[in-house]
């Protein structure tokens, strides 16, 4: 169980302070794929780092099993992100180290001998379906294929929470379903918490039980993700699924126009 | 072309391998840890520490705003003192390394900044802590930066361990000035320009290939 309570962060500009989260409540139960959608410059992005604290919040706590990682040292906070993994629009991979090297790289980091970190590494290879590329350096690979190596590396410490920062935004549309499908599949096969932040609605759609609408550094609604979509009470939620039932309604008839 | 011009300049490449490989290794293990302190301790950085980055900063400043030509006279006190006088080719290698250090602190810490902030960034989230980002992360993925930094430097030490000469530090820069300068032996003169030459290429050519070679390896496409 995750509860995130009165979570604000506010930013130092030349320009003013700018609010990134007003406090932010929320509960992500164990095993759940809670999806935070919202426009640019909305806050989720600050909101998801924070929970790793690769961003520092102003004020309010984030409970992970009724452990506040918001008061934890360096030393205690680097062994809680043992134990949460995260990948990233850009997936960060290093460009010196093979796909296995790569997803060898957290359990070197938590001094994993050397022998079980090669049986690890070939494990979550084989769920990620890449054991042919375990050679290749991340050059070499397209993007999925990178995103693949990012999510394994990030499952590779058997993490309880998976942490998805835009993960699809930089994919095609058809490799981007075939991340998200993973990522289904191993919520199913690992028990997994995935808590992940887009600003497609496709995906939320697609892959999350329950979603938070975030609008301007404030959750302004979230639910079940089926109820949500029947009854928008938001700005933000509303014009997400007017853009795309627009182009819904719109294409058959532009394309009739065309032929 | 006298008998003597290959001993002579046989002897004066000696001396100056040896200044410059004995410089090389003191000032690029130096040079690389202020240049590492340097990177990290800037703002936003993993070991963000303003204020020693900024009297590191102006220490390197001011030590590679002296030509080398009077650090090499202003630090006589500080060569004999550390090597017991501040003549020859070994007493040299004091103000050279000194000189030098600066200088490639800045290339080190410019190449260690080549390293994109999101993987720094991932590895905070897989809990690495400094030690482990800095040796893991930052100095594996800057490495051919770093070889092509290492190559500026060995080359700059070669050309200040040749103005070293003036000074009667010995090697090919001393020949230059006490043969071809002083006693007109032009063959001397060009000798000496054409091994500084051979040396500078050689030192270029295997910096290169080294650097290349790690990225054919990184980024070769099947």
């Amino acid at each position: 169980m995750i509860t995130i309570s009165n979570l604000s962060k506010e930013y130092n500009t030349p320009y003013g302070k700018i609010t990134a989260l007003k406090n932010v409540n929320l509960k992500i139960s164990r095993g759940d794929i809670y999806g935070i959608i919202g426009f640019s410059g909305a806050g989720k992005s600050t909101l998801i780092r924070c929970i790793n604290r690769l961003e520092e919040p102003d004020s309010g706590k984030i409970e992970i099993d009724n452990l506040d990682i918001t008061v934890l040292d360096k030393n205690k906070l680097n062994e809680s992100r043992k134990k949460i993994g995260m990948i990233f629009q850009q997936f960060n991979l290093l460009d010196s180290r093979t796909v296995f090297d790569n997803i060898a790289f957290p359990l070197e980091i938590d001094k994993v001998p050397q022998r079980e970190i090669k049986k690890r590494v070939e494990e979550i290879l084989e769920l990620v379906e890449l054991t042919d590329k375990k050679d290749a350096y991340p050059s070499q690979l397209s993007g999925g294929q990178k995103q693949r190596v990012g999510i394994a590396r990030a499952l590779a410490n058997k993490p309880d929470i998976l942490l998805s920062d835009e993960a699809t935004s930089a994919l095609d549309p058809l490799t981007t379903f075939s991340i998200l499908e993973l990522l289904k599949d191993i919520n199913k096969k690992l028990k997994i918490t995935i808590i992940l932040i887009t600003h497609e609605l496709d995906v939320i759609r697609y892959l999350c039980r329950n979603t938070a609408v975030i609008e301007q550094g404030e959750i302004i609604e979230s639910g079940k993700t089926e109820e949500l979509f029947l009854n928008p009470k938001s700005e933000t939620l509303r014009k997400f699924i007017e853009i795309i039932s627009g182009f819904e309604r719109k294409s058959p008839r532009d394309i009739g126009e065309v032929i | 072309m006298s008998e003597d011009l290959i001993e002579i300049l046989s002897k004066g490449l000696a001396q100056t391998i040896y200044m410059v490989l004995v410089t090389a290794v003191i000032s690029n293990f130096l040079g690389f840890l202020l240049g590492i302190t340097m990177a990290i301790t800037d703002k936003g950085h993993i070991w963000q520490h303003l204020k020693a980055n900024k009297i590191l900063g102006t220490m390197i400043n001011i030590v590679r705003s002296v030509p080398e030509i009077i650090l090499i006279v202003v630090l006589i006190p500080v060569t004999r003192i550390i090597i017991g006088t501040s003549l020859g080719t070994t007493a040299t290698i004091v103000p050279l390394t000194i000189g030098v250090t600066p200088y490639l602190a800045r290339v080190y810490e410019s190449a260690l900044r080549t390293v994109e902030r999101g993987k720094i960034e991932a590895a905070h989230a897989m809990g690495a802590n400094e030690w482990q980002i800095v040796f893991k992360v930052i100095v594996p993925e800057a490495l051919p930066a770093i070889v092509r930094g290492m190559t500026l430097g060995m080359i700059s030490i070669i050309g200040v361990t040749a103005v070293a000469g003036a000074t009667g530090a010995g090697g090919l820069g001393d020949l230059a000035i006490r043969y071809g300068y002083q006693r007109y032996r032009t063959d001397v003169l060009f000798g000496t320009v054409i091994l500084i030459i051979l040396l500078v290429q050689w030192v270029q050519f295997l910096g290169d290939f080294i650097a290349r070679s790690i990225n054919k390896k990184r980024y070769k496409f099947e």
